[in-house]
C-alpha cells in the first residue's frame, strides 16, 4: 500500500469517526448523569442545518459550529424541562425529540437543499505537519477532529478528575441518597442534557459542514442511534468512544473503497455494514462481560427523579 | 413558585382533560408557527384545509381512513410491548420485511388466480415481522443486548434490503430497470370496503386486532404479566412470571403486527412492492400507541387523530406549497405536550409564594 492511499484512509476515518465521537461523548455524559436522552438523532440533524444556514450565510465556520452547538442545547432544553420539570417518560420524550427534530429540520431547511457551501477543510499545524510520515498522520486534520479528541479528554477530567463530576455520577447511581446529602439533582442533569445537546449538535454541523458541502433531510442517517450504541459500547467509559467511534469509521470507509473497487456485492449490503456492525459490537460486549452484570451502568439510568422535600 | 404535590390517588378528571389540554396547545402552537411562516395566506383556511376538510370530504375521508389501518396495526402491537417495558422502536423495518416477505409470495404466484394467495401472503408477512423482531428478542434474551437500538439498526438494514431486492429479484423483469415489483394479481390485493376509495379490509381487521387484545388484556394472564412486568418489574419476578417469555412475546406480537401493516400497505393501497413502501408509519405509529396511553381500543382513535394530520399536512402541500414535513412536526409536538400534560393526573401544582 502506498503512504498516500493510507494516509488519505486514515483521514477518511477520521472525517467518519468524530461526529459519532462528538454525538457519544455529549451522551455518556448524559447517562452517567442517569438520565438517557434518545434524542441525540433528533440534536444532530438540528446541528447539522443550523450549521450549514449560518455557514451558508455568514461564511464563517466559528459561527456556524458555534450555532450549531447553540441549536443542539435549544432542542435538548425541551427533553431537559420535560424530564426534569415535568417528570415525563424519558424513552417517549426521547423519541418525540428525535421525530421532533428531524421534522422541524426538513421544514426549516426546505430552502437550502439546493445550496452548497464551503467545506471546512483541514488546518494542517505549521512546522509539525512537515515532519515526515508523522506530520501527515497527527498534525493534519480538521480543527474539529482535534476539538473532539479533547472533548473527550475534558469529558474524563471532569468526570474523574473533579468534584463535581464525583457528585454527577454519585447522582447517576443514586439520586435519592445524593439528594438526601443535598445535591441538586435537577441542576445537575439539566447541565448534562445542554452538554449532551451541545455536543450533538457540533457532531451533527460536521456532517454538513466538513463530510459533504450539501443540506439534505434525514443526512444523519441514523448516526445519533449509532452514537448510543457507542455509549453502551464503551461501558459508560470516555476514551473508549473514541476506539468505537473509530471502528464505525474504519466499517464506513471500508465500505465506500469497497463500492469503489467494483466489488460484486450490491451497493445496499455495503451500505449496511455500519448498522449491522452496531449490532455485532454490541453482542460482542455482551459475551466478552460473559454473566457478568456491567458494573458501569449508571444505576438510575432512565429513573425519574421527584423529591418532595 | 410552581410546585408539584404527588396527589394520593391518579386524577380521573385529569386523565380525560390532559389529552384535550395537550391537542390545545399544539392547536395553538400550530396556530403560531402558521402566522409566523405564512405570508399572505389567511392562517384560518389553513387551519380548515388541515384539520376540518379530511373530515367533511367523502375521498379524502376515505384517506384518511387509509391511512389510519396500518397505524392502528402497528401502534397495537407497540402499546402491548411498551405496556411491558419492551421498548420496539424498530416497527418500521419489520413493516419493510413483512411487506417483502407476504410480495415474495404474492410475486411468486404472479400469475395464479386462487383463493388461498392472499391469506398465504398475510401469514408470510406475518412471519416476516415477527422473524425481524425475533432477533432483537433473541439477542435481549441470550446476550441481553438493548432491544431498542437492534431494532432500530435493524430498521436501516430493512429499507437497504427493500431497494437490494427491487433492483434484484423482485423486480419486474418486463418494468424498464425502474426499481419496482410486478402489479399484484387481482386475487392478491385486499378487498376494497368502500367502491370507489382504496380503503381496503385492513380496517376492519386493525378493528377487531384491538377488541381482542382488549379483551385479551383484561381476561388473559399474560395481559397481567406484561402490565406487571412493565410497571413492577421486581413484582413480577416475585411472582415468578418469565421474563424472557415476556420479551419474546412483547417483540414477536409487535413484529407480527408491523409485518401484517407492511403486507396490508403493498397488497392494499400500493398493489406492488415499491420504495415507497416505508412511509415513517413504524416510527409515527410509536406516538399513536402514546396517545392512545397504550390502551388497545384507545389506539383506533389516535391512529385516526394521527391520520388527520398525515391527510391534512398532504393536502395543505398541495394547496398552499407547504412542506409536508409540517405534519411530523406537529405529531412531535402532539407528543411533547401530550407526555408534558400527563404530569396532571399524578401531581398537583400548586402556587406559592417565596418566603424571603
Amino acid at each position: 500500500m502506498n503512504e498516500g492511499l493510507f494516509i488519505n484512509i486514515i483521514i477518511g476515518i477520521s472525517i467518519a469517526s468524530v461526529p459519532l465521537i462528538f454525538a457519544a461523548i455529549g451522551e455518556l455524559l448524559v447517562e452517567r448523569s442517569g438520565v438517557l436522552n434518545l434524542g441525540v438523532e433528533g440534536m444532530m440533524i438540528v446541528g447539522a442545518l443550523l450549521g450549514f444556514v449560518v455557514m451558508s450565510h455568514t461564511q464563517n465556520p466559528f459561527l456556524a459550529v458555534f450555532a450549531a452547538m447553540l441549536g443542539g442545547m435549544a432542542i435538548a432544553s425541551i427533553f431537559a424541562f420535560l424530564t426534569q420539570f415535568l417528570l415525563t417518560n424519558q424513552v417517549a420524550t426521547g423519541l418525540a425529540l428525535t421525530l421532533f427534530g428531524l421534522g422541524f429540520a426538513a421544514f426549516a431547511g426546505r430552502g437550502y437543499t439546493e445550496e452548497t457551501i464551503q467545506l471546512i477543510t483541514a488546518v494542517p499545524i505549521p512546522y509539525l505537519s512537515d515532519i515526515p510520515y508523522l506530520g501527515p498522520l497527527l498534525f493534519s486534520f480538521n480543527p474539529l477532529v482535534y476539538l473532539s479528541f479533547f472533548m473527550v479528554y475534558l469529558v474524563w477530567w471532569f468526570l474523574f478528575k473533579t468534584k463535581q463530576g464525583l457528585i454527577l455520577r454519585a447522582i447517576g447511581d443514586n439520586h435519592d441518597a445524593a439528594h438526601a446529602i443535598g445535591h441538586n439533582v435537577v441542576r445537575y442533569r439539566v447541565m448534562a442534557i445542554l452538554f449532551g445537546g451541545a455536543m450533538a449538535g457540533i457532531g451533527g454541523s460536521f456532517l454538513s459542514l466538513v463530510q459533504v458541502p450539501i443540506w439534505g433531510e434525514g443526512m444523519t442517517a441514523g448516526r445519533g442511534w449509532i452514537a448510543l450504541g457507542l455509549v453502551v459500547f464503551a461501558s459508560w467509559q470516555p476514551f473508549r468512544i473514541i476506539f468505537g467511534a473509530i471502528l464505525f469509521g474504519g466499517i464506513t470507509i471500508l465500505q465506500i473503497h469497497a463500492q469503489g473497487l467494483n466489488i460484486n456485492v450490491s451497493a445496499q449490503y455495503l451500505s449496511m455494514l455500519p448498522y449491522l456492525a452496531t449490532i455485532v459490537i454490541l453482542v460482542s460486549l455482551r459475551i466478552r462481560l460473559k454473566n457478568k452484570t456491567n458494573r458501569t451502568v449508571p444505576n438510575c439510568l432512565g429513573r425519574i427523579f421527584h423529591s418532595t422535600t | 413558585m410552581l410546585r408539584l404535590i404527588p396527589r394520593v390517588e391518579n386524577s380521573t378528571a385529569m386523565v380525560l382533560l390532559s389529552p384535550v389540554l395537550a391537542l390545545t396547545l399544539t392547536a395553538l402552537s400550530a396556530y403560531l408557527i402558521f402566522i409566523f411562516v405564512l405570508v399572505d395566506i389567511p392562517v384560518s383556511s389553513v387551519f380548515f384545509t388541515l384539520f376540518v376538510e379530511p373530515l367533511i370530504d367523502s375521498y379524502y375521508l376515505s384517506e384518511l381512513l387509509v391511512k389510519a389501518a396500518p397505524l392502528m396495526i402497528i401502534g397495537l402491537g407497540l402499546s402491548i410491548g411498551f405496556r411491558a417495558g419492551i421498548w420496539n422502536i424498530g416497527a418500521e423495518g419489520q413493516y419493510v420485511i413483512g411487506g417483502i416477505a407476504g410480495s415474495a409470495v404474492g410475486l411468486y404466484f404472479y400469475d395464479v388466480e386462487a383463493v388461498w394467495l392472499l391469506p398465504l401472503m398475510t401469514i408470510a408477512g406475518i412471519l416476516g415481522g415477527m422473524f425481524y423482531a425475533g432477533i432483537a428478542a433473541f439477542l435481549r434474551v441470550k446476550y441481553q443486548v438493548n432491544e431498542i437500538l437492534v431494532t432500530l439498526m435493524l430498521t436501516y438494514v430493512a429499507v437497504l434490503f427493500l431497494s437490494a431486492m427491487l433492483q434484484g429479484p423482485l423486480r419486474n423483469p418486463s418494468g424498464f430497470n425502474f426499481p419496482e415489483s410486478r402489479i399484484f394479481h387481482d386475487s392478491a390485493m385486499l378487498p376494497i370496503i368502500w367502491e370507489g376509495t382504496r380503503l381496503h379490509i385492513g380496517l376492519i381487521v386493525a378493528i377487531i386486532l384491538s377488541l381482542v387484545a382488549w379483551f385479551g388484556i383484561k381476561k388473559h394472564m399474560f395481559g397481567m404479566q406484561i402490565k406487571i412486568s412493565g410497571s413492577a418489574p421486581r413484582a413480577a419476578k416475585f411472582a415468578g412470571f418469565d421474563d424472557n417469555k415476556t420479551v419474546w412475546y412483547s417483540l414477536l406480537i409487535s413484529g407480527g403486527l408491523a409485518g401484517l401493516a407492511g403486507l396490508f400497505e403493498a397488497a392494499g393501497p400500493a398493489g406492488q412492492l415499491t420504495p415507497g413502501l416505508p412511509a415513517f408509519y413504524g416510527f409515527t405509529a410509536i406516538i399513536v400507541a402514546f396517545l392512545a396511553r397504550l390502551h388497545p381500543v384507545g389506539v383506533l382513535f389516535s391512529a385516526l387523530l394521527i391520520a388527520l394530520s398525515y391527510v391534512g399536512g398532504e393536502n395543505v402541500q398541495i394547496e398552499y406549497n407547504l412542506p409536508s414535513s409540517i405534519t411530523q412536526i406537529f405529531q412531535g409536538m402532539l407528543l411533547f405536550y401530550f407526555l408534558a400534560c400527563d404530569i396532571l393526573i399524578k401531581y398537583k401544582v400548586v402556587f406559592f409564594k417565596t418566603k424571603n
